[in-house]
């Protein structure tokens, strides 16, 4: 319950950086050689196709749902339970023969074939993206990734020093390719929610980032001696309680939201949960590893006139 | 460092402007009264902006006028509510409204019963009206005056299907540059010009003529001056001088503007037909559509209206000698009018009719362009028949409900009629060709008939490339479970901050409540839809928004150690400010940027994101320093719990 309030409670954070970079280069090893190696389960926003969700009365086995669908033509559809036992996910390709135009009747299809087997089933959902949009969401998504990246990279430029800048940026690809990585290794469907959370744990992990950076930089201003690891780590352990708290109420909600937020949330709570707890952890280990292996040092953050630095503080324009 | 030690008290006059700190003459940590009346308002506007949507809508039916002229008169509102009162379908209110009619029913049981009855009822103007199931929202009058409305529901939501139609620009003006092509080379014969033959006219967007020599050339180009449309170049190709005409980016533009307005008008007039309360029609980008029909319960019915459409002929009229297997008789204005069976053009050959005047009698008219093949069968045909009627045929293909007790429910269930009538029947008075124009109508008149000229056929193809269909059940589900959610969190939230800040805690669960209120006021006043991924934007920024308060209290928890509690208070608010600020720009950044480039879920949930950051802000930062200030400012305190 107490964080910095006594000096008694030091965490020596630095001192085990180097355990802290090995470990990350292995999880990042892992996310990246997954990643290229068996890539993501890409949901129907990216890869376009049909997608349909029905509720049956009854329990039903997928495979036997599956023969029903081969004997109607779906050859290389898949089924899946959604939830519940009674609900099923059929996903199926484009089909090529069918052009452009004609690829939208499929999930009506798809259900009437069901229909005719099980009387009393229930359309949930029924999804279709052309091919072209499924490319176009792709782009965007990947553009929308870089974007932040970048103007976070400039933002924190702005406000703080170049070290800061390459901390929080590799901090934050760190986050998202870790976070990629369980999806990837997981085999976890990636769909447009699941890139919403992606970028939720840029905004997440940046809060984080910045909040100890803030830290780590009024300390080197203030402090007369004292190493920059004796610095940093005066700084993460001032900030640790509050680190620990707003993690641990964004992790309630997130937690909320897998168990009670139904399947459509859950690959955006799943993304969301890992990244916090990643994000929490790469505030700590990459952002001031970073900072100092690109060898941080006082004269870095002084602020040319004297008077600016009252201004620094209490109030922002 | 001296200067630093110091600061707090420093601050409190210049610095704090934003926090407006206490003058140094005055007790500390107490905000001037304008400020707490400023928190106070604000938190109490957000509560009555966020009330609406507290209030259940009752189910409804509503019906809507088509035309704007014909309303609803009262004595179809009266037949309408005595057909329900001796069905026994209960009927809790009526509102009218510009036109329109919203029959509030008792349950949702009631809902597809009476849309059956009143649109029966109706039934010899069912044309005029869209009877639609609805939600009747149940804000008291006062509020909804003040501008209060809830939020509305996404798809996801409400359930309903949302299509992505994309409109075949390419082929719709290669078609214009065939079209212009023909015209060209029907226009070098007519003016004896020798062109170069076996030549593959057009490429893409150009048109390409060769010729023997200069002096030819230049004839042709005088003769083709009037293709203003076109770039023209003069080139050279392997001993040929050729004269290359190249669509302009402008025209190019003007026409994907037209295209894209006239499939809209289509399409509205469509979906109006689908039964639907609130339908969206809307351009998105160049060359795509974007369709929202919340409620829909047969998706498949819309998609095949969505594909098919009405179309005209214009047919000659049926001279008295004709034989009884050439023609066909239709009624027009009050009279049977006999027409011909093989029609001249279709609508598909209708460029362009717009309602104008003439200039000579200054009457209403419709000038109506045709294409290149529509104008030269139009020249054919009318050039022998002058004198003769020329009539417009409307063939629809009308999608109709109809509720069918199956399996002891009722369900909906969709058909098509086919409609056909006269529109239009005109004499011909001079041979006509590639424009001509219609006179002899009201105002009236004319106006429609050029809307359904230009609406009754598509100008580009589409088809469709996104469809996303929830189902009623579904989203219902999805609200039940999104709120769930938001409740627990909250829960969780506010029970582990009293447990751990105690007292401060409580401003800051103070805090989050108002927070969690000026939110959802305002993505109400925005007229924000709320989608599923639009809740867990709300449930995070619940679980996220704690940290400015977080942040704080850590801050005052620090410089207690070597401050006084009034002091350490000050100066944890003070000093925490500029991280805030930095972290949630930061974050704000994000959300704009998934705002811009995001489509459907990830747009749903930045605006939630985005709302949040600034509600949290504003709560964080002045309703918690408000009720702190409540809490301990002004008075001498030995020490504080936090």
């Amino acid at each position: 319950m107490s964080d910095s309030q006594s000096n008694t409670f030091q965490v020596d954070f630095m001192g085990k950086r180097l355990i802290a970079m090995v470990l990350s280069g292995v999880v990042l090893a892992a996310a990246l050689g997954s990643l290229s190696y068996q890539g993501l389960n890409l949901g129907l926003d990216f890869t376009g196709g049909s997608l349909v969700e029905v509720k049956l009365a009854e329990k039903v086995d997928p495979q036997t749902v599956r023969g029903y669908l081969v004997d109607a033509g779906f050859t290389n559809g898949t089924v899946q339970t959604f939830g519940s036992d009674e609900d099923l996910l059929i996903r199926v390709p484009p089909r090529e023969e069918l052009g452009a135009t004609g690829q939208v009747g499929l999930g009506d299809e798809i259900f009437a074939a069901l229909a005719a087997e099980y009387p009393g089933i229930v359309l949930q959902q029924s999804n279709y993206v052309g091919p072209a949009v499924g490319d176009e969401l792709a782009e965007d998504g990947g553009l929308a990734l870089l974007t932040a990246l970048l103007v976070v990279m400039l933002y924190i430029l702005f406000r703080f020093t170049k070290q800061f800048s390459v901390g929080a940026v590799t901090a934050l690809a760190h986050d998202v390719i870790i976070v990629l990585g369980c999806f990837s290794i997981f085999g976890w469907t990636f769909d447009l929610t699941v890139l919403a959370a992606l970028l939720a744990v840029i905004g997440y992990s940046l809060n984080d980032t910045i909040v100890v950076s803030d830290r780590i930089r009024e300390n080197f201003r203030r402090a007369r001696r004292g190493t920059p690891i004796e610095i940093i780590n005066q700084a993460l352990n001032q900030t640790l309680g509050r680190t620990l708290v707003t993690s641990l109420t964004t992790l309630f909600v997130l937690l909320a939201l897998l168990f009670a937020g139904g399947e459509v949330i859950r690959g955006f709570a799943t993304a969301l949960s890992i990244g916090v707890v990643i994000g929490t952890y790469s505030s700590i280990y990459v952002a001031a590893n970073v900072l100092l292996l690109m060898n941080i040092s006082r004269e870095d953050l002084l602020v040319p006139e004297p008077e600016q630095d009252g201004s620094e503080d209490g109030s922002y324009p | 460092m001296n200067h630093d030690e110091s600061r707090p008290q420093d601050n409190g006059g210049q610095g704090t402007t934003l926090l407006g700190a206490p003058s140094r003459r005055g007790p500390m940590n107490v905000f001037p009264l304008w400020k707490n009346i400023l928190v106070v308002t604000v938190c109490l506007l957000g509560a009555l902006f966020a009330a609406p949507n507290i209030f259940q809508p009752d189910p409804a039916v509503q019906i809507r006028s088509l035309d704007a002229d014909a309303k609803i008169s009262a004595a179809q509102k009266a037949r309408v509510l005595a057909a329900l009162d001796k069905a026994g379908v209960a009927v809790i209110g009526v509102d009218e409204d510009d036109g329109s009619l919203l029959v509030r029913l008792q349950d949702e049981a009631a809902q597809l019963g009476a849309r059956g009855l009143i649109a029966d009822t109706l039934n010899d103007n069912v044309g005029d009206f869209v009877v639609a199931l609805a939600q009747a929202p149940t804000t008291p009058q006062w509020l909804q005056d003040l501008g209060g409305k809830p939020m509305s529901l996404g798809l996801d939501l409400f359930g309903g299907a949302h299509f992505l139609l994309q409109v075949n620009m390419q082929d719709y003006i290669a078609g214009v540059v065939d079209n212009s092509a023909e015209g060209m080379r029907d226009k070098l014969i007519d003016e004896r010009i020798r062109f170069l033959p076996n030549r593959n006219w057009v490429d893409g967007q150009t048109i390409s003529i060769g010729f023997r020599d200069e002096a030819t050339r230049e004839a042709a180009k005088a003769a083709l001056v009037d293709y203003q449309d076109f770039l023209v170049q003069e080139r050279e190709s392997a001993g040929d001088l050729i004269l290359r005409f190249t669509l302009t980016e402008d025209k190019i533009r003007a026409l994907e503007d037209r295209a894209i307005s006239q499939n809209l008008t289509s399409l509205r007039n469509r979906v109006n037909e689908l039964g639907v309360s609130e339908p969206q029609v809307q351009r998105l980008g160049r060359s795509r559509i974007v369709v929202d029909l919340p409620g829909i319960q047969d998706s498949a019915r819309a998609k095949e209206i969505l594909n098919k459409f009405a179309n005209l002929e214009f047919r000659l009229e049926a001279l008295p000698r004709a034989r009884k297997s050439q023609l066909e008789t239709y009624e027009y204005q009050g009279r049977m009018q006999d027409i011909m069976r093989r029609n001249i053009v279709t609508g598909n050959n209708v460029q362009d009719a717009q309602q104008s005047y003439d200039p000579e009698t200054s009457q209403p008219q419709v000038s109506i362009e045709l294409d290149n093949e529509g104008g030269r069968k139009m020249h054919a045909a009318t050039k022998d028949n002058i004198g003769r009627s020329m009539a417009i045929l409307f063939i629809e293909q009308k999608p109709r409900v109809r509720e069918v007790v199956r399996d002891g429910e009722t369900i909906e269930e969709y058909y098509t009629i086919e409609e056909r009538r006269l529109i239009s029947v005109a004499t011909i008075q001079a041979a006509l060709g590639f424009s001509f124009r219609i006179t002899g109508l009201s105002l009236r008149e004319a106006q429609d008939l050029a809307l359904l000229l230009r609406a009754g056929a598509l100008a580009a193809p589409m088809y469709i490339v996104e469809e996303r269909t929830v189902g009623a059940q579904l989203g219902d589900e999805n609200i039940r479970r999104g709120w769930q959610s938001v409740a627990i969190g909250f829960a969780l939230v506010l029970a582990f901050m009293i447990f751990y800040y105690r007292g401060f805690g409580l401003a800051a669960n103070v805090a989050l409540t108002a927070n969690l209120t000026l939110l959802v006021a305002i993505m109400s006043i925005l007229g924000a839809t709320l989608t599923l991924p639009g809740i867990a934007g709300i449930v995070l920024t619940v679980g996220m928004a704690v940290d400015a308060n977080v942040l704080i209290f850590s801050r005052i928890r620090e410089e207690l150690k070597n401050n006084p509690p009034q002091m350490a208070i000050q100066a944890g608010f003070d000093r925490a400010l500029l991280t805030i600020t930095d972290a949630n720009v930061t974050t704000f950044f994000v959300a704009i940027i998934l705002l811009s480039i995001g489509s459907g879920p990830v747009r749903g949930f930045a605006v939630t994101l985005a709302v949040g950051i600034v509600t949290s802000m504003f709560t964080a930062i002045l309703v918690t320093r408000a009720l702190v200030n409540l809490m301990y400012g002004g008075r001498k305190l030995e020490s504080i719990k936090i």
